[in-house]
């Protein structure tokens, strides 16, 4: 609440002098009101040369047919599987910023949220593209809907995880969505009405006529928090279910019951990472130092940590299990993976996931900026790898020793990749040229209690423990949209 | 005089305007609406906005996903084509348990928004009723029908007491049809 002052121990959430409401509207429309700079044109020229391959690859993969990929026999499943389960795990941030961060009252989440989601959205759309395209015959995609069909009323199996996994998908694709617009309606009016002409039209369709009038706002306050509340468990259970097409089936490496929390913790960690790699370089070109301060920074960077360290404890548990099991295709499945013909892509994964994210116990690395993207970088390609070593080597040799082979894949698996890579910043980048890319009117919350110059105006006064003021500016130290000498002063 | 059909005061700060919002309440004169560029905690109960009743919609149209849920998978793999798997049950309730779980979800949150939506009058297309532009960015407004309290000077006087920067009589009900 505006009134309301915080604990002088907590870290500001948005530094700067001279804040004021207006500052913070102009600020963040600064990119939707105004020409794009030429950072925003390379990447976009980029990002959609890469959409582009994208559209070819996956148009070849039509015409020919799935025998345009690197599959065979033994492997079935292979870079279309684990192109899906990363983008659905990327995704998951963003719901777990908007909706549990919600829950928990951190406010730091008011200033991440909105770009969060927009990833979530992208990257569910990347994902949901595998899936069709993986399908073979993309024309007959409707068939995994529960519809009677004309060749008899067989229905779909509901007893199979793929089927749950259809549900899923597309209950998270459209209540994401849902959460994010509705989110977005106070800001995008301030768009309206800041606009004129053709644009205000434009706006004033899509805020559907808000006016911030006292009961919409409470009713909105009551639909963020409900939502946030189904989100939630919604969130879990979508990794889980997409957990369950492995872990479901018999095949030794993937039948496992730690599966569910172990792809959740993943999915979370992954999607940090891809949060940090995307808001790293937006606060920078777009200029909002002052919004994604340090501390947001240096949040995140101790959740990749901490579920970061999840996994690497998920992955020692799945190698202890399986030797603890006496079973011998259990056991082997694992030898295989670390010393078999795919040892690299599993030391690769250990590395970047598990030895990699222990680098940010240090608190020099968690709050220096170049070094946490490349980190964030590096998680995202252990978290394919991660997938890569679950789906190929699990499979790759397989009951009989005459039929064991390699997955090899082609220019289209390796363009349907990097393609989705370039659609999916195509959209990042469409959506920061024409959406707030950070919630306005839930920063505004912010400016009377959590910011920095209503901190430094409580010190002014005097009325504070000397101890915790001392803590409070030895921890701005690594701020650095902080000006310290004005500290000195005092 | 005659032809002023709203009085607003525009504050700058959220403070002040929950002040405004005591000091018109003292003296008697009915607000008839406050636009802010945020959402105020505690202005609710000062303006006896009632409690929002979404959550027990929510709640129950949740269970209609269960419910639907259940339906559709009971008579289509029980009722309408048994399958035989391995011998196994046809009614396996925990492999029906995601499916459920999602439908809840989903009908909660599309009702929710929806009757959101309607209940504010949100829908494409709407003109927005805004009465002053600057609502939704920097300024906290207490709008005042002018029709209905006739002491323009009083309240004028009061607004700009608790720090109203600006007070605008407005000839028009909403500035956003211009």
């Amino acid at each position: 609440m505006s009134g309301h002052k915080e604990s002088i121990l907590r870290e500001p959430l948005i530094t700067g002098r001279d804040i004021t409401y207006a500052k913070i509207t102009d600020d963040i429309l600064m990119p939707v009101e105004n020409k794009p700079n030429r950072a925003w044109w390379i990447g976009f020229i980029m990002a959609l040369c890469g959409a582009t391959l994208w559209v070819v690859a996956v148009s070849y993969t039509f015409w020919f047919g799935i025998g345009a990929w690197g599959l065979n026999k033994t492997v079935g499943w292979a870079w279309d599987i684990t192109g899906f389960v990363w983008w659905v795990g990327i995704g998951h941030a963003g719901t777990l910023i908007s909706a549990v961060l919600l829950l928990f009252r951190q406010n730091w989440r008011n200033s991440i949220n909105r770009s969060a989601e927009a990833m979530t959205i992208f990257a569910v759309i990347c994902a949901a593209t595998y899936v069709v395209s993986h399908m073979g015959r993309p024309w007959l995609a409707y068939w995994v809907l529960p519809l009677p069909n004309q060749f008899g009323s067989l229905w779909v199996n509901f007893n199979s995880p793929l089927v749950w996994d259809m549900f899923a998908i597309s209950t998270y694709f459209s209540v994401s969505l849902l959460f994010w617009y509705t989110g977005l309606l106070p800001d995008i009016a301030t768009i309206r009405d800041r606009a004129t002409g053709v644009r205000r039209r434009i706006y004033s369709i899509f805020s559907l006529g808000w006016s911030g009038s006292v009961k919409t706002w409470q009713r909105f306050e009551a639909v963020s928090l409900i939502l946030a509340g189904i989100s939630t468990p919604l969130v879990l259970s979508v990794h889980t279910i997409v957990s369950m097409d492995f872990a479901t089936s018999v095949i030794p490496g993937w039948h496992t019951t730690i599966f569910p929390p172990y792809f959740v913790a993943g999915a979370i960690f992954s999607g940090f990472a891809m949060v940090l790699t995307l808001l790293l370089v937006a606060r920078k070109v777009l200029g909002l130092e002052n919004y994604i301060t340090m501390f947001h920074i240096e949040s995140m960077n101790k959740i990749v940590m901490l579920t970061g360290s999840i996994v690497g404890v998920a992955y020692l548990t799945e190698f202890f299990i399986a030797w603890y099991s006496g079973s011998e295709y259990e056991q082997y499945a694992f030898i295989n993976r670390s010393t078999g013909p795919y040892w690299w892509a599993y030391w690769m994964m250990m590395t970047c996931n598990v030895i990699s994210p222990q680098l940010l116990w240090f608190k020099k690395i968690r709050t220096n900026i170049p070094a946490t993207w490349i980190l964030s970088i590096v998680v995202n390609i252990g978290m394919w790898f991660e997938r890569f070593v679950i789906i190929v080597t699990s499979l790759h040799r397989d009951y009989i020793p005459s039929s064991w082979a390699m997955f090899y894949p082609t220019w289209v698996d390796v363009s349907v990749f990097v393609g989705s890579i370039g659609v999916f910043f195509t959209l990042f980048l469409l959506f920061l040229r024409a959406l707030p890319s950070i919630a306005i009117a839930e920063v505004k919350l912010l400016l009377k209690s959590a910011s920095e110059q209503s901190k430094m105006e409580e010190i002014r006064e005097g009325h504070l423990n000397k101890e915790y003021v001392a803590e409070y500016i030895d921890s701005l130290n690594k701020f650095d949209s902080v000006k310290q000498e004005e500290y000195a002063k005092l | 005089m005659s032809n002023i059909k709203y009085i607003l005061g525009s504050f700058g700060d959220p403070d002040e305007m929950m002040h405004g919002i005591e000091k018109l309440q003292e003296n008697n004169i009915k607000i008839y609406d406050v636009y802010t560029p945020m959402p105020i905690h505690g202005i609710e109960a000062k303006l006896g906005v009632k409690r929002s009743r979404l959550d027990v919609l929510a709640f129950f149209c949740g269970l209609t996903g269960t419910a639907s849920a259940f339906a559709l998978i009971y008579l289509t793999s029980v009722v309408d084509w048994r399958h035989n798997i391995g011998g196994k049950p046809a009614l396996a309730l925990p492999d029906f348990i995601p499916i459920m779980f999602e439908l809840t979800v989903l009908f909660c949150a599309f009702s929710l928004v929806g009757a959101y939506y309607a209940s504010t009058h949100l829908f494409p297309g709407r003109a927005p009723r805004v009465m002053d532009l600057r609502a939704t960015d920097d300024r906290f407004i207490i709008a005042i029908d002018a029709k209905q309290n006739i002491e323009h000077s009083k309240i004028d006087g009061l607004l700009k007491d608790a720090g109203a920067l600006e007070v605008k009589y407005n000839e028009r009900k909403y500035v956003s049809y211009e």
